[in-house]
């Protein structure tokens, strides 16, 4: 990349490269992977590492096989993935299941796209996909937090909607079953705000995202219209992390302001229907994997015109 | 003789209906999910094939070119009602699991793709060649997918299991599995090819 030259006029460099978004991404993401490992105990660390180990491991072996510099593995992309994989798994999953998603994270869902920047879909969700399908077993056998008396499995608030009585403070904080990543919604805020404060992802995609689908949840989630509980919807399944650090990818996001709000609404559509009417109690990786395979329509619709530019 | 075996051979590698011209997709998606499946389904094909060929390249003089394809429909159609009945009498199971697809060879791209564009052009032993190659083509990719497809997606190849404890991945089964095995393939293939 150093032989290119860039073009005359004089230019303003940000400083910002792919390692240090990425790495700041990864630094967001710390706080909901602590609470994970703290609310469901070491298992998931168990799980966030090997996820790691196997997507850095595939992106090192498949950069050498398509005889690209080793070194870009070095970007953090794989890491990121690695852990945006880990967040979506349950707790207990098995050690194999863990080797399998990453290598279809990233050879299926980035490689053989062609790398970092030239993947259709989200990889991390490509590779929970594709183990949600395979072995529907393992990825629904969740797991309460370690202090709850049946600490054995248990049904997610969304698969088991009423059963037992969460509190809103129980869902925001995380005292309850679900992926390691999603449960603790306080942990991710705090790292939402620290990206949306360095300017890393803007505001447009998580709000409209997440608007769109409390909007339908309130309208038709309930018994009648217009009752739906929308703040359980928020805050209970992958809401917050899809939102805020998978809709948001770099690569598999629309480019303008417009498309970015077009793409959030239609993620947070999606995801409704399937929650409300869908045979799966939780559809956001569905839903932003469906949409990210329409951003390349939604940038074509939402160029910006050239100034000056008449048709 | 040489002329003919390159006919014969072309559609098994260079040609490939399914790697190279990504022919006859649909019953490819569709079938490939057990070895079994995909082998009835490609010989059901090549029979329809070589009978098409045949009769198109024999009567390619006396059919008006305007109305060609509504031609080629009734011989092909012909062949593939026969492969269906005897299907329903020979092998009933078989018969019961590809449902649709048999009827459905009538509109086969590969089918129709050899008679538009190389039976009705080509004289009959050169045609008959053809049709060979092309349905073998057909037959090893399906079985090679199908292949893939089950001992992946049910752990189980032509119906016998493979490995004892062995968790089927159940998305190769499903639609999905399909297009992500016919991409790969192709893409293996195409890599080959360049080379």
């Amino acid at each position: 990349m150093n032989n290119l030259t860039v073009s005359p006029a004089p230019h303003i460099t940000s400083g910002q490269t792919t390692q240090k978004i990425m790495f700041k991404v990864v630094l967001a993401l710390l706080p909901a992977g602590l609470a994970g490992i703290y609310i469901f105990g070491l298992s998931s660390l168990r799980v966030i590492l090997i996820s790691i180990v196997s997507c850095v491991m595939s992106e090192a072996i498949f950069l050498k096989l398509r005889k690209r510099d080793p070194k870009a593995v070095l970007d953090g992309s794989a890491l990121l993935t690695g852990l945006l994989l880990a967040y979506n798994l349950p707790p207990e999953i098995p050690f194999w299941l863990l080797v399998v998603g990453g290598c279809v994270s990233i050879v299926i869902g980035k490689q053989l796209f062609g790398g970092l920047g030239h993947n259709i879909f989200n990889p991390a969700l490509v590779g929970r996909v594709f183990l949600h399908i395979s072995w529907p077993l393992y990825m629904t056998t969740w797991k309460n937090p370690r202090w709850a008396v049946d600490a054995v499995s248990t049904a997610t608030p969304l698969a088991n909607e009423g059963a037992r009585g969460f509190t809103y403070m129980d869902l925001f904080l995380g005292n309850h079953g679900g992926c390691i990543g999603e449960v603790c919604i306080a942990a991710l805020l705090i790292g939402a705000a620290f990206l949306i404060f360095t300017k890393i992802i803007s505001w447009h995609i998580p709000v409209s995202f997440m608007g769109t689908a409390m909007f339908l949840a309130w309208i038709f989630g309930g018994d009648g219209f217009f009752n739906g509980d929308f703040i359980f919807h928020l805050l209970a399944g992958g809401l917050v992390l899809g939102a805020f650090f998978m809709a948001t990818d770099y690569v598999t996001r629309p480019l303008t302001k417009m498309g970015k709000i077009i793409f959030g609404i239609g993620c947070g559509v999606l995801t409704a229907v399937i929650r409300l009417n869908g045979s799966y109690p939780e559809g956001v990786s569905y839903a932003i994997l469906f949409m990210n395979a329409m951003v390349p329509l939604i940038d074509r619709y939402t160029k910006t015109r050239k100034y000056g530019f008449v048709k | 003789m040489k002329k003919l075996l390159r006919e014969f051979s072309k559609g098994i590698f260079i040609e490939n209906p399914t790697f190279r011209l990504a022919l006859g997709l649909c019953p490819t998606l569709a079938v490939s999910t057990s070895v079994i499946n995909g082998f009835g389904m490609g010989v059901a094909a090549t029979f329809v094939l070589l009978g098409s060929n045949i009769i198109v390249s024999a009567i390619r003089n006396f059919i008006p070119t305007k109305i060609r394809i509504p031609c080629f429909i009734v011989i092909i159609a012909t062949f593939v009602t026969i492969v269906e009945l005897m299907m329903k009498a020979y092998f009933p199971a078989l018969s019961k699991s590809l449902g649709i697809f048999v009827p459905l060879i009538v509109v086969n791209c590969i089918v129709l793709g050899r008679a538009e564009a190389f039976a009705s052009k080509h004289g009959i032993s050169r045609s008959i060649f053809d049709a060979i190659g092309m349905g073998v083509g057909f037959t090893l990719a399906l079985v090679l997918i199908s292949a893939i497809r089950e001992s992946l997606g049910n752990g189980t190849l032509l119906g016998l299991v493979i490995v004892r404890g062995f968790d089927p991945a159940i998305l190769f089964i499903l639609a999905p599995g399909a297009l992500l095995v016919i991409g790969l393939l192709i893409g293996i293939v195409n890599y080959l090819t360049e080379k």
